[in-house]
């Protein structure tokens, strides 16, 4: 072996430990980018291939009920390449180990099996033809309630109760994620799809020979939005709701919304890690180097030429990044899987495989070889610029200044150990800086972790706390007058009812328009009322007496400002158009909401005051501690005759909280295991480096007698120094990095986060970086009590 | 020592002409050397006295190609080097400098051994390292780390390092600065040895004026200038020095 490449073999085993932590900072950077990238990668791809495999269609629309004929001017309408028409309704599903029925929405399968948006079947087969109690179920319901064939299932549907038999379990691309309508998290316990025969869910709801529900495949070219208003000419006189795209279909909207907002985290964060990461190993390679000036200048003295000293400082970074990159992507593959064995229980593909793209491996091995490389040759070209004789010579002594610290009035109260530590910082501002901004940045990582729990809690503990002061809400089966309310107000426990209104519309300015409910209060309490309109800030905000209160993303995404006129078209009973104005806007952090006074709407719809819900307020349900008259409640309500289905607010708000706990917490675990691991490579580099750069020195003074506690003094009051210089900083970066993140990581449509950073988090990243900061101290007092002052003063280094 | 009757003097090997070297030192000059003008004759042992800061150190990196003049030319071979590229000065110590320095200049992560092959990695015929540590004494402790081993020591394995790769000038800068007598003495009489043996041309620095006694020629620096070229008609064993 050459000896250059003896030397490197050395120096790496005397490194040890400092190259296992730097590479550990490059695995960390290496493995976020590729697990949330992968991940991102997997559904994508899941999704894609779902979709083509069983044929997701491109238009989808929905009518009361129109004769089959017209399927045929739908199918003639230019563009159309396939048309199917179905049968559905909604059915509860009165399961006897739940007290609040789950609701199921009820397809029909044509009679040769459907030809566009096929089932992929999980377990059992079809229903027979002509059997009109077999059906199959979707798969997160028949798993949630582990229902498999040969289950029964009770159902009311159409009004009759029946018993349906289970043969089989199916995946449906249309329901990806099964949501019912206004909720605002994945339900599997109380919402199920079930298929059943046509002709069955048709002689059910007396529906023969039509259908309410139709969807279709272009043809390449064609244009969605011809199709759409064709759909929607056609369909207007059958009670059409209006037809829309792949982008507003329910699963695939929720669905779309979740993949971007994986997609924004997989752009946005991992290359905040890898950079961070990448500068890491810049400033700790630089630093390496440097201890190693009068080597560099006697090779150079030596005869070797710049190229082949800089090649060997390179390949030292090569063995750490190396290292690195292989622990990164095993960390990565492994996470990866993880994650994605997470997501296979929300997400309901036939197949989601982890993946590894290697485009993505490939870019984040050479983001961190290239920040290695340049790290290694700027600081080897700065020691070779030098004139060899000069970086030979014995280090000139620093130039200490006097500073602040020596003034009379405060010398007195500095010890000598933190005098030697301030005067060394006087001189080397900049290192200081440097070792506290790679602290600083690690921080913020961390802090970054956090934030999306944070944000998370705040929405549901204050946010929806201040917004709900309901605890269940009942969804009527027609909206019904305010009379009603009154039976609700004698039920068991309620001490309040009252009334929702909402009304399904299209809002539309110009060309640009969404589909919305409006939505009143009956009676209008206003900010005393059960549910309130409050903004992000936490403010309720009472809607104005006339026109509408919108949330203002609804407005920017139609362009409006108050004061405009909205074209409300009223998608149900006389279906008018009406014109309203906007008055005002509220900044909100959930979906697009339009509010009305009860009073300004019914005006508009010209009708009675009527509900559509009904919002309870009931004692002791809060406290949770009595089931029993829970499940009292429960049964009552599920009784009613008016009754479609009812929800507690705390066991939907737990559904939530599981939920993004789930998905939200994994991956803040993650990021949050991998920002930590940062945080102690980083504190524990510098640690290192001091030590190297000061063992001179230390030596030097033990040698005139201070003992090893004074002189560990010295470093670690250095160590001390750095990370109470980064806590500030990384507060500053974290809040930095937490506004950037919160503004693209959440699918604005869907929610837009809360700029939260809470102590509790600070803290938290704090903490990791103080155990981090003692830690180390540690390690550098064991390694100064073993300090060998003979070899330390005989060799140079 | 007695000159070899092989010997021969004369012909110039490195040729300094009118050097001057200016540091700026923020508001002020050091002028550290004032116009020197200097040859080194193939095979020849000089040694270069003078006062600590009169320019030893400066003049010698010069010679060596470390460091360049602030003006005025040095030949090796008839070659000028004040103009030379980086490339060139670097293959210029490659193939026909060795150094040795006060403080040896050690790879601290490496042996005795290993320190030596680091040169002779370099060139296409070496001496072996081994043979090199033989020649400075230093065979039975060829596996030592520099940490294992004495400051005379180390100073012979840098010279191991040095001869290893049969330079044609041996630059010394205070080679025994560091040392105590006795060992600076089996120091210079390995120095000594070489260029006899191997013919190599010797500049050793030292600012101890007796060990003027073992060269051919002593070159007095003072403040930057040659205050006295002194040419030995005799010069004696390095083991008769005495200071
Ligand atoms: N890098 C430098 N910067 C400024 N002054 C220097 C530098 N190197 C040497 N000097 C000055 O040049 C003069 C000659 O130095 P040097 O050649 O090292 O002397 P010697 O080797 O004879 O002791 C001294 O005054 C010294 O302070
Ligand atoms: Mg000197």
């Amino acid at each position: 072996m050459k000896a250059l490449d003896q030397k490197l073999a050395r120096d790496l085993r005397t490194l040890g430990g400092q190259i296992l932590t730097i590479a550990l900072v490059v695995a960390s950077g290496v493995a976020s980018f590729t697990t949330v990238r992968g991940a991102y990668g997997s559904l994508a791809r899941a999704r894609a291939d779902f979709y083509s495999a069983q044929r997701f269609p491109d238009v989808f629309a929905r009518c009361e009920r129109a004769p089959r004929s017209v399927l045929e001017r739908l199918e003639q309408v230019p563009g159309v390449a396939v048309i199917e028409g179905r049968v559905t309704e909604q059915a509860s599903l009165p399961l006897p180990w739940m007290t609040e029925p789950a609701s199921a929405h009820v397809v029909g399968l044509p009679p040769g099996g459907p030809r566009l948006s096929s089932l992929h079947l999980r377990s059992g087969r079809p229903p027979r033809p002509n059997d009109d109690d077999e059906v199959l179920l979707s798969d997160a319901f028949a798993d949630e309630h582990d229902l498999a064939p040969g289950s029964t299932v009770p159902a009311i549907l159409g009004g009759v109760f029946r018993e349906l038999r289970v043969v089989g379990v199916a995946l449906s691309p249309e329901h990806v994620l099964v949501v019912a309508a206004g909720d605002i998290a994945v339900d599997n316990r109380r919402r199920g799809i079930v298929f059943m025969n046509e002709d069955a869910v048709a002689a059910a709801t007396g529906r023969e020979g039509a259908f309410d529900d139709v969807v279709a495949q272009l043809s390449a070219g064609a244009s969605e939005e011809a199709v759409l208003a064709a759909f929607d000419r056609i369909l207007e006189p059958y009670g059409g709701y209006g037809a829309h795209g792949r982008d507003r279909q329910l699963s695939n909207f929720i669905l779309s919304g979740e993949l971007a907002q994986l997609e924004n985290m997989a752009t946005q964060i991992p290359p905040l890690f890898l950079l961070v990461a990448a500068f890491l190993l810049h400033v700790v390679l630089t630093r390496l180097v440097q201890l190693q000036r009068s080597q560099v200048a006697a090779l150079k003295a030596l005869g070797y030429d710049d190229l082949s000293i800089g090649l060997h400082y390179l390949k030292l970074a090569s063995v750490i990044v190396a290292l690195g990159a292989a622990l990164g992507l095993a960390l990565g593959q492994w996470f990866g899987g993880g994650l994605i064995d997470l997501y296979r229980d929300y997400f309901r593909f036939p197949t989601l495989e982890a993946r590894v793209d290697v485009a993505t491996a490939v870019a984040a091995v050479a983001v961190s070889a290239i920040a290695a490389t340049v790290g290694t040759f700027t600081s080897v070209r700065s020691i070779l610029r030098l004139a060899p004789a000069e970086a030979m010579r014995p280090p000139a002594p620093a130039r200490y200044r006097r500073g602040l610290t020596d003034l009379p009035g405060v010398r007195r109260f500095v010890p000598p150990a933190l005098q030697m530590t301030l005067r060394e910082v006087q001189r080397r501002p900049v290192r200081l800086l440097l070792s506290s901004l790679g602290i600083a940045a690690s921080l913020a990582l961390l802090v970054l972790g956090q934030f999306f729990g944070d944000a998370m809690a705040w929405l549901t503990d204050t946010y929806m706390e201040r917004q709900q002061r309901w605890d269940v809400q009942v969804t009527l089966r027609e909206p019904r007058d305010v009379g009603g309310l009154a039976t609700f107000r004698q039920l068991p426990g309620v001490t309040r009812a009252e009334g929702m209104r909402q009304v399904p519309a299209r809002v539309r300015v110009g060309p640009r328009e969404r589909e919305v409910a409006l939505q009143a209060m009956v009676p209008d309490r206003g900010a005393e009322g059960l549910q309130r309109v409050v903004d992000s800030e936490g403010n309720v905000v009472e809607p104005p007496v006339d026109g509408l209160l919108m949330t203002s993303k609804l407005a920017e995404i139609l362009g409006a400002q108050p004061g405009d006129g909205i074209t409300v078209e009223v998608l149900e009973g006389s279906r008018e158009t009406l014109t309203l104005p906007l008055t005002a806007t509220v900044e909100e952090p959930f979906g697009l909401q339009v509010y009305m006074r009860s009073g300004a709407l019914h005006a508009a719809l010209r009708q009675e005051p009527m509900v559509t819900s009904v919002l309870l307020q009931v004692d002791g349900l809060a406290a949770s501690s009595d089931a029993e008259a829970a499940r009292d409640l429960d049964q009552r309500l599920a009784r009613m005759r008016d009754v479609l289905g009812f929800v507690h607010r705390a066991r939907m708000i737990q559904e939530f909280r599981a939920q993004s706990a789930k998905n939200i917490g994994v991956f803040s675990l993650v990021l949050t295991l991998f920002a930590a691991t940062i945080a102690i490579g980083v504190v524990d580099n510098n640690a290192r480096v001091s030590l190297s750069m000061r063992r001179r020195d230390l030596a030097s003074l033990r040698v005139l007698g201070f003992s090893r506690a004074e002189i560990s003094e010295i470093l670690l009051s250095e160590i001390a120094l750095q990370v109470l210089l980064a806590l500030p900083l990384g507060l500053v970066f974290g809040n930095a990095m937490v506004t950037s993140m919160a503004a693209g990581v959440a699918d604005p449509e869907v929610y837009r986060l809360p700029v939260i950073v809470t102590a509790q988090s600070y803290a938290f990243a704090a903490g990791v970086a103080l155990a981090a900061a003692a830690f180390s101290a540690l390690l550098v007092r064991r390694k100064l009590d073993r300090l060998d002052l003979i070899a330390v003063l005989k060799t140079r280094e | 020592m007695v000159e070899g009757p092989d010997k021969q003097l004369g012909e110039a090997v490195l040729e300094a002409r009118d050097l001057t070297k200016v540091y700026r030192m923020g508001e002020v000059d050091v002028h550290a050397l004032r116009g020197v003008d200097l040859t080194l004759r193939a095979g020849e042992l000089m040694v270069l006295l003078g006062a600590s800061g009169s320019g030893k150190s400066t003049l010698l990196n010069i010679l060596g190609g470390l460091d360049s003049p602030s003006s005025g030319t040095v030949a090796y071979r008839g070659a000028d080097l004040t103009h030379a590229t980086g490339a060139q000065l670097t293959r210029y110590r490659r193939e026909h400098v060795g150094f040795i320095f006060q403080f040896y200049n050690l790879i601290p992560s490496l042996t005795a051994r290993e320190n030596v092959a680091l040169v002779t990695d370099l060139v296409s015929t070496p001496m072996a390292p081994e043979e090199a540590l033989e020649v400075v004494g230093l065979g039975p402790r060829m596996d030592h780390f520099p940490s294992q081993l004495s400051g005379g020591e180390q100073q012979r394995v840098a010279i191991a390092r040095a001869i290893a790769k049969r330079p044609d000038v041996m630059l010394c800068d205070e080679p025994t600065g560091a040392l105590d007598y006795r060992t600076g003495v089996l120091v210079l009489d390995v120095l000594a040895r070489i260029n006899q043996d191997l013919g190599t041309t010797t500049a050793i620095i030292t600012h101890n004026a007796p060990v003027g006694a073992m060269a051919e020629r002593v070159v007095t620096l003072a403040d930057g200038a040659i205050a006295e070229t002194h040419e030995n008609e005799a010069p004696v064993e390095a083991s008769s020095l005495r200071w």
